[in-house]
């Protein structure tokens, strides 16, 4: 019996335990309330059907986002670039691909999707330099990027949204004939994978992490500061060139003004809501993957409410602030002393879940 | 004749969480002195200030100002009784001019608008005052520290001080500098203020005031007149120890005996803006000290052999080869280790864990994708637990709930990890308990001894340079000024170095 | 050669500097359009520049405040629309007066900033992700009010808005306009000769020596946010005069262009150190090129934002060095061998 209870503490102590919850909440209300939520059919040509694939499918370019982010933020920087990038990356593809009625590619897709891509880890790259070399505070240097980007996206489409025609296109983000689910969910699982892989099997985690609780001892203890930053952005760049992909294969078209938009807050959020602190050094990737599936699955419940995407960012604003606040530790402060004056005497907060967090990181 | 008393603090007590500060502790401070508090690192010299000066606040005990109780809770309020403290580090802002520096918060105003003209006349008079005779419409940052501290004393004295306080004033400055200084705090002497004068410098002490207090683990040991208080016994009483064992405390352990080879020669090295000019030679197996004032280029020297500065002239040769290392790492692969003087901000990686921490530089040195096991890790991590017998709940406990001590433990296991060769301790028994330091001293001289590592030990702490060190390479003003070995090494000979042979 | 060295060293180390090398930006760029476009030179070209950014001119005096105690603004856009869309609902829908919609418009600035500044300072929270999350709703309240495009067709507003204000013979300038110079007029004031702007100045410079100097380091750090509010406001205001129209995505991006404004105009993102009328032309060099592309004729307008990214880079990067350099300066002149100004007097 105590042990279920032990195991209880452990998870509410956990960093999964706020998304988790959250998602959950959220996944009774659609079930209670949106009929068919939880139905999941085949269709005739054998892919699976529901809305609960849906908000998977939907989800993957911020699954994606939110792991690049995740790195960011670890070592104390911010990426606000992302959705322009997405932006970028989605004009590389379509223009390289082209408009043409007829169906045919302009470039073969592979190329394209290789060089869309190499533009997002251009882009990373860029952010990466004047942060880590130029030492620009992270916000200011990759805001250059975040509005100059969607500038940069339109010149590439010429203003114009580019619809692309080209069949195979459309299974980045939908079903290849003969497999039950969309491609961008293999494609988020492997970027998933690939983490948890670096994680496991190389110490990039353990740099991150000193680079984002403190730099001076990193690098006095023989870590290249400098590289380990750089390569965060470029990461996060890479990501956001994948979900460029995704984001644009979904509706089939390259939209330099709304491709990517308001993604940039969707991914902090996603990461702030995984446990990650906004200030840097410990992070958490099954965190941040669960809490993009929830950020997902709000926005979902939002727009089935009847709420309209350019009204959304008010919800997910007050979800933000609220987040920092729970997060703040002024915040714990004051909590802990009005509970001290309300009942007096308790033990403080703010031990066990730093150590659960370690292997959290290692496990993930 | 006898000044009358403006200070008196009777009976303060300080908890910190765990720790007891400050027990029972008096202190009296009459006009026209300069009096200084001494004692060791810890020792509560610095939480008296700031429990004077509204930083902390008293959890018993009482302090009057003129024979007025008062309670200042923040620093404002300290100063608008009339205590005013000008710290090392300057508390000033660099972007203003330093004219606004020594008026804002209380500038004079003109039809509610500030009086630019009267604040830039009033500081020009004010500084001229002092004998400091610069452009006050210029940013702070155009001047030295050693202006910017006179700055600070002048803003402190034109808010009607009747207590000064002076921490660390002269750490950062050289000698002409610290004269001038010395000249405008005499001359406020003179006006009747009351003068805190704060400093690990032994002679500036001797030369500058008339009234001592030494405190030895927050508890008061005495106050006594400069004149009747020699030197020894002075030491003694901040250590704790009686004179005889004063005394004898320079050989307490045999030291190591260097080895012919030599592992690492610096051949004049210096950095513009940094250090001057250093030569000097490591043996394996010797614990050579690095003895100097604050600031007199040790760390610097010790950063250059680190890697973590470049040297702009001058050659490092490891084992007589020539080498040149671009980054902290360079100087790792040649097998040098560092723990470095700030251990708060340069050493521990306060939210990872002790294991973490431990592994840390091993870990960098083989590279990102040469990951440790997990298994291997544990292995490691509990070994140098056992051997430097760091107190932790686990392994996985986070490094900085450790006591200084540990964490300093587990920060020297972190280089120990990486088999060096060269193992640089800067300051590594700066705020630690006695019986630590102690053990910190005995493991560098067995590191020697036994592995036959070259160690290089910094601390400001004559007796245990002189204890530990086989050599001892005196600096003074960023370049090397002597070097002592064998019967030489003793706090009278470095002292002397350090005064460049003037002093007694 | 040393001469000319350390004159140039001097020079870098100029408060100045920055925006000498601004001013000098502008008139290179004037003097091209003058060169390549005979319309240049018509004067109501150049008040054309304080017409069109009037807007631009006010909320980058707010975020200059922001900037100077090294915190952001990043919802400076957002309270622009908002403001805006909230202006011309009441003029639309409501019979309030003019002054009253006005009003309510700046208080509400005032609340948002003030809330974002009390959030940020209260829980010691990093302001860009609070400015961030502010930025956000207050794009998504513009929605919430409306997602179409709403004409302000109140006669006294049209009125106030196509009223010009001529000067001399040589053209005119708009309300808007008048409102941004005593904008900027007010702030150099602000900033310059009172205790609340030096304030703000020694709290950029190093915070903790500003609350150990005594000064109100919490209360002046809320009002800063406040005023970065509150300018927004106004210049939604300023924005609504030239475009008559509340519509959710005016004013998109617009914390770079006043980010970038502030800091092509001598701010320093490292804080303390700011100049306002350096953000004027900061501004009139942004309004210099958009005024080419639409002479040119046949470029996007999206070569603006690209344009202003590429300076924001350039100066940010500028700036880098010149702190790097300044950085040496002072460390070499606190060793020894110092250039004479930096040594005391040595009196007696």
């Amino acid at each position: 019996m105590s042990s279920v209870k032990d195991k209880l503490r452990a998870f509410s102590d956990s960093s999964l335990f706020l998304p988790v919850v959250a998602l959950a909440v959220l996944l009774a209300f659609n079930a209670i309330f949106v009929d068919g939520f939880l139905t999941i059919s085949l269709t005739e040509d054998g892919r699976l059907y529901g809305r609960m694939i849906d908000i998977l499918n939907r989800s993957c370019s911020l699954v994606i986002l939110a792991l690049g982010m995740t790195f960011v933020i670890a070592t104390a920087g911010i990426d606000i670039s992302v959705g322009a990038v997405v932006a970028i990356s989605a004009a590389v593809v379509c223009t390289l691909l082209g408009g043409r009625g007829d169906g045919v590619a302009e470039t073969p897709l592979a190329l394209a999707m290789l060089a869309a891509v190499g533009v997002g880890i251009l882009c990373g790259a860029w952010n990466g330099l004047l942060v880590a070399k130029f030492k620009i505070q992270a916000m200011v240097a990759t805001l250059i990027l975040m509005t100059a980007g969607r500038g940069i996206a339109q010149l590439m489409t010429e203003g114009q949204i580019i619809t692309v025609y080209y069949k195979p296109f459309a299974y980045i983000s939908g079903v290849i004939p003969g497999n039950i689910l969309p491609t961008n969910i293999f494609i988020a699982l492997a970027m998933v994978l690939l983490v948890a892989f670096l994680m496991k099997k190389t110490s990039i985690g353990l740099f991150i992490q000193s680079v984002g609780i403190n730099p001076t001892a990193a690098r006095y203890a023989g870590i290249n500061v400098t590289m380990v930053i750089f390569l965060v952005y470029a990461f996060s760049g890479f990501c956001a060139g994948v979900s460029g992909l995704i984001e644009s294969s979904l509706i089939r078209a390259a939209d330099a003004n709304n491709a990517g938009l308001n993604m940039e807050m969707d991914a902090i959020l996603a990461v702030a809501l995984g446990g990650t602190l906004l200030s840097g050094g410990k992070f958490y990737i099954g965190g941040s993957v669960i809490g993009a599936v929830t950020i997902q699955t709000l926005t979902t419940t939002m727009y089935a409410l009847g709420v309209s995407s350019d009204q959304l960012p008010v919800v997910k604003a007050i979800a933000v602030i609220a987040i920092c606040l729970i997060q703040s530790k002024k915040a714990q402060e004051m909590f802990a002393a009005w509970k001290e004056r309300n009942r007096g005497g308790s033990k403080s907060l703010s031990q066990g879940s730093g150590s659960t967090g370690t292997k959290a990181v290692n496990e993930a | 004749m006898e000044q009358p008393v403006l200070l008196e603090m009777r009976h303060i007590d300080k908890v910190f969480p765990g720790v007891r500060a400050l027990s029972n502790v008096d202190f009296t401070l009459r006009a026209g002195e300069i009096h200084s508090l001494m004692g060791e690192n810890g020792a509560g010299k610095s939480t008296l200030v700031k429990v004077l000066t509204g930083v902390y606040q008293r959890d018993g005990g009482t302090i009057s100002l003129l024979g007025k109780r008062i309670s200042p809770k923040t620093p404002k309020e300290a100063q608008e009784a009339g205590i005013s403290t000008v710290y090392q580090e300057v508390n000033l802002c660099k972007n203003l001019t330093v004219a606004e520096n020594i008026f804002i918060g209380r500038e004079p105003r003109k039809h509610g608008f500030i009086d630019w003209a009267t604040i830039n006349k009033r500081a020009a008079e004010l500084l001229d005052s002092l004998g400091v005779h610069i452009d006050v419409t210029k940013t702070l940052d155009h001047y030295s520290v050693a202006v910017q501290q006179m700055i600070a004393i002048a803003r402190a004295i034109d808010i009607e001080a009747k207590i000064l306080i002076l921490d660390e004033p002269t750490s950062s400055l050289d000698e002409q500098e610290t004269q001038q200084l010395f000249r405008i705090i005499r001359m406020l002497q003179k006006q009747g203020l009351g003068i805190i004068f704060i400093s690990h410098f032994l002679e500036q002490i001797y030369e500058l005031c008339d009234h001592i207090t030494v405190l030895r683990n927050g508890e008061l040991v005495g106050a006594y007149e400069v004149e009747k208080l020699p030197r020894l016994e002075l030491i003694a009483k901040m250590v704790g120890k009686d004179l005889n064992a004063v005394k004898h405390m320079d050989d307490f352990a045999e030291k190591s005996v260097p080895q012919e080879e030599v592992f690492l020669e610096a051949d004049h090295i210096g950095e513009v803006g940094q250090l001057a000019d250093v030569a000097l030679k490591l043996h394996k197996g010797e614990v050579v000290g690095f003895a100097g004032l604050l600031g007199s280029g040790r760390t610097e020297t010790a950063e250059i052999l680190f890697g973590a500065h470049q040297p702009t002239k001058g050659q490092l040769k490891v084992k007589g080869k020539p080498v040149q290392f671009g980054s902290p790492m360079g100087a790792m692969r040649e097998r040098i280790a560092f723990c470095p003087e700030d251990r708060k901000t340069a050493g521990i990686i306060g939210d990872l864990s002790v294991r973490e921490n431990i592994i840390l530089a091993m870990q960098a040195k083989d590279g990102m994708f040469h990951h440790i096991p997990y298994s291997k890790q544990v292995e490691i991590a509990d070994k140098y637990i056992d051997l430097l017998k760091i107190k932790v709940s686990d392994r996985d406990q986070l490094i900085k709930n450790l006591s200084g001590g540990n964490q300093q433990k587990a920060i020297i296991a972190r280089w120990l990890a990486t088999k060096p060769e060269l193992l640089i301790l800067d300051e590594p028994t700066r705020g630690i308990d006695v019986g630590t330091k102690t053990e910190i001293q005995k493991m560098a001289i067995e590191l020697a001894k036994k592995q036959g590592m070259a160690v290089v030990f910094i601390s400001s702490e004559m007796d245990e340079m002189t204890r530990t060190c086989s050599k001892l390479m005196v600096m003074r003003d960023r370049r090397k000024v002597a070097e002592l070995t064998g019967d030489e090494v003793n706090s009278e000979n470095v002292m002397r170095a350090i005064a460049g042979g003037a002093s007694s | 050669m040393r001469g000319v060295k350390k004159l140039a060293n001097d020079m870098i180390a100029s408060p100045y500097f920055s925006f000498g090398v601004t001013v000098l930006l502008f008139a290179v760029l004037y003097g091209t359009g003058v060169a390549m476009y005979k319309g240049f030179l018509r004067p109501q070209v150049f008040f054309n520049l304080f017409i069109d950014n009037a807007a631009l001119i006010i909320v980058t005096v707010g975020i200059t405040f922001t900037l100077i105690i090294v915190g952001i603004d990043l919802s400076v856009g957002a309270v622009l629309a908002l403001s805006c869309m909230v202006l011309a609902w009441l003029l639309a829908n409501t019979a309030v007066p003019v002054w009253a919609a006005v009003a309510v418009v700046l208080l509400m600035g005032i609340v948002i900033g003030a809330a974002q500044g009390y959030i940020i300072t209260k829980f010691d929270l990093q302001p860009f992700i609070i400015t961030l999350a502010g930025m956000f709703f207050c794009r998504g309240m513009t929605a919430v009010i409306s997602r179409d495009t709403i004409q302000i067709t109140n006669e006294t507003f049209t009125a106030i808005a196509s009223y010009r204000i001529p000067i001399g013979d040589l053209g005119f300038v708009s309300v808007g306009a008048v409102l941004a110079l005593i904008v900027l007029a007010i702030a150099a004031v602000v900033l310059g000769f009172t205790k609340f702007g030096r304030a703000v100045f020694a709290i950029g410079g190093s915070e903790s020596s500003a609350a150990l100097m005594g000064l109100p380091v919490f209360r002046t750090k809320v009002i800063v946010y406040t005023i970065s509010g509150f300018c927004s406001a106004l210049g939604g205001v300023a924005y609504a005069l030239i475009m008559l129209t509340g519509y959710n995505l005016h004013g998109l991006g617009m914390e770079m262009d006043a980010i970038a404004s502030s800091v092509i105009g001598g701010t320093l993102l490292t804080g303390g150190v700011a100049f306002i009328p350096g953000a004027l032309f900061g501004v009139l060099i942004q309004g210099v090129i958009l005024t080419f592309i639409s002479f040119q004729g046949t470029l996007s307008a999206w070569w603006t934002k690209i344009v202003v990214g590429a300076l924001l880079c350039v100066f940010i990067v500028m700036q880098a060095l010149i702190t790097e350099q300044k950085a040496r300066l002072s460390k070499k002149s606190s060793m020894g061998e110092p250039p004479e100004k930096a040594k005391p007097g040595l009196a007696g």
